[in-house]
């Protein structure tokens, strides 16, 4: 495998065709390689079970957001253990239309890596087993923090932010799955606020 | 009439008063007494966030039924500091003191990778020395790791003493780190195209103490305590066992996929800095347990130390950083002496370096497993994106596939054989 060829994209070009949208090589021998959004579930699933390829570990999913309204590509990083190859395939999905089929049924650990990428980035995984938040507490309200429109304080007041953290509701504190198993015993109350002034005392008798 | 002694049995459960005895009174207590309802629903338990056992701020959420763990959930993001966001606002130099933070047990490795992508992204070439030198900080950093994993695993089991022989290992490290960087933990001690600054005098002898006197010694006395012992056994055999295939699609990579029977390590299957050049072995388990994870680690302590002699050996002399001055600072004394150098050293620190577009996936094996940086550059100054793929994320993930159906103390005992580290869980 050469800097300018790699068996796997090869293979690729004359499995799916039109679907592989191109192929560059980048930081001198990376060989990376985009595809179709509606087929890169398939290509995943070929990539996984073909014989020739076998790329059985999934290192990596995430998304890259480039900021402006332009694309925002998920990237899958993908090694082989029977071939010792590595390869890098994304997808570009539009700003306005961010979904993907979930390749959790193809590797399990694509569960906690797709999490992370829709917590941070808004992409909808669909099919996957259990799509929310991972990184941000259940209740965060202030939108996907990696995307570039998204400031690097976030878009609640401190004050706001603080509130929210402090809680009590067990809901915000445990998934719908775990208030089945039993009720939460929340710990006392933490003040808010100051207390109140003692009010003044008629002199007892 | 003779009279009979009788001896009143105070204190003593009179059903087992002396045979033949004093007169026997019967049970003191009335027979039929209320038993309570006793409830047998699941219990919802938490352990954690903060817990001394969940090496770090982890939440696990867990479904007991009696001792039986039947689900846990484990609950991340309590020491979420945002770093791949702020990568984004800080120029190519600036993100290396993000790095040590995140996996705070071995600093010096995530400080070389980072640095190692962005080098390769911009095709930047380090000089002969600068190589060596990275590789021996590397392995000394995940002996670093692994006699922390070492002390705190033995110490969840019940086991203090290892802790306390670690832990003095570990003060000679952090002794080395001091005497490179300055600081004991946050070291900060690359940049890209090169160092913070060279070794110092002395240094690489004191490593070499260490490694063919002192660290032997203490895994010894350890291994003496550990790897034989009953109560060890009992506690990590046949606990928390996965196979290779089913590791391998969870995503387990280090030492957790190494017990498992799989052979992929990055320093052999992709190596960087020479390392097919060195003479070492990877140890590989069978069994897949937290037995199979400990010896794997203890063994791989080792080969690192045998690493580090090798690599201490063929220290090449010479320059530490590049000699490109649009990529390294130039000398203070170059700077006050001729025009190129104040200029270069001006923009080196106004705007700092440009990095050629586009993107790059470098995996390095860290203590924990494999350590992915993955860097996206537009040929500016600052990173566009920047992604670290923590290996313990990624192990932490396959907890709940490990634990369910084990008891509560199973549960601690695999925790603690995953070896993780919540800083890079959570960045």
């Amino acid at each position: 495998m050469t800097a300018e060829t790699h068996p796997t994209v090869s293979a690729l070009g004359d499995e799916f065709g039109s679907a592989v949208l191109r192929h560059l090589v980048s930081a001198g021998d990376e060989h990376v390689v985009y595809v179709e959004a509606e087929r890169v579930g398939e290509v995943l699933a070929w990539l996984k079970e073909a014989p020739s390829q076998r790329y059985d570990l999934l290192r990596d999913v995430t998304a890259v957001d480039f900021g402006g309204g332009r694309p925002l590509e998920v990237v899958y990083v993908l090694w082989s253990v029977p071939h010792r190859r590595s390869l890098r395939v994304k997808c570009e999905l539009p700003i306005t239309q961010l979904a993907v089929p979930s390749v959790t049924p193809l590797w399990q650990c694509a569960n906690w890596l797709e999490r992370e990428v829709y917590d941070m980035f808004g992409v909808e995984f669909t099919g996957h087993p259990d799509l929310r938040r991972i990184l941000m507490p259940e209740n965060y309200a202030e939108g996907h923090p990696l995307r570039k429109d998204f400031p690097l304080r976030g878009r609640f007041s401190r004050a706001e932010q603080t509130r929210r953290a402090l809680s009590q509701d067990p809901h915000d504190h445990y998934i719908p799955m775990e208030m089945e198993i039993g009720e939460p015993q929340m710990p006392r109350p933490i003040r808010t606020s100051l207390p109140s002034p003692p009010t003044t005392r008629e002199a007892s008798e | 009439m003779p009279s009979e002694t009788v001896e009143f049995q105070v204190g003593r459960n009179p059903e087992l008063a002396g045979v033949g005895r004093g007169v026997s009174h019967g049970p003191l207590a009335p027979i039929d007494v209320m038993e309570p309802e006793l409830g047998s629903d699941h219990m919802l338990i938490n352990i954690g966030p903060q817990h001394p056992a969940t090496h770090g701020v982890l939440r696990l959420v867990c479904e007991l039924d009696g001792e039986t763990v039947l689900k846990v959930i484990p609950h991340i993001g309590y020491l979420h500091s945002s770093f791949e966001k702020l990568g984004e606002y800080r120029s190519w130099n600036q993100v290396v003191p993000l790095t040590d933070r995140m996996d705070y047990l071995a600093p010096l490795i995530y400080n070389c990778a980072y640095v190692m992508s962005v080098e390769k992204l911009g095709g930047i070439e380090v000089t002969e020395r600068c190589k060596v030198v990275r590789l021996i900080l590397m392995e000394m950093d995940r002996i670093f790791g692994h006699l922390l994993w070492l002390g705190t695993t033995a110490i969840d089991v019940g086991a203090f003493t290892p802790f306390l022989y670690t832990f003095q290992e570990r003060e000679t490290i952090y002794d080395l780190h001091e005497a490179l960087t300055g600081a004991r933990i946050t070291t900060s001690a690359t940049r890209v195209g090169g160092m913070m600054a060279d070794l110092p005098e002395g240094w690489t002898d004191r490593l070499r103490t260490f490694i063919t006197d002192e660290l032997p010694r203490t895994l010894d006395e350890v291994h003496g305590l550990l790897t034989t012992n009953a109560i060890h056994l009992g506690r990590a055999q046949n606990v928390g066992v996965i196979g290779p295939e089913e590791a391998l699609n969870y995503g387990l990579t280090g030492p957790n996929l190494r017990a498992s029977g799989v052979a992929y390590d990055v320093r052999k299957d992709q190596p960087y800095y020479d390392y097919e050049t060195y003479d070492f072995e990877v140890p590989i388990g069978e069994n897949g347990d937290c037995y199979d994870r400990y010896l794997v680690r203890m063994e791989e302590m080792r080969q690192s130390a045998s690493i580090i002699l090798q690599a201490l050996d063929r220290l090449p002399g010479g320059p530490i950083n590049v000699q490109d001055p649009s990529i390294s600072l130039p000398s203070k004394t170059d700077c006050m002496n001729d025009m190129e150098s104040m200029i270069h050293h001006f923009k080196l620190v106004t705007e700092g370096i440009h990095v050629a577009p586009g993107d790059c996936y470098l995996p390095v094996e860290g203590s924990k497993g494999e350590l992915g940086m993955y860097v996206v550059s537009d040929g500016g100054t600052k990173p566009v994106r920047w992604r670290i793929r923590p290996p313990s994320f990624v192990n932490i993930s396959a907890l709940p596939r490990l634990a369910e159906g084990h008891m509560v103390a199973d549960l601690i005992m695999i925790n603690a054989s995953l070896d993780i580290v919540l800083g890079e869980i959570d960045r």
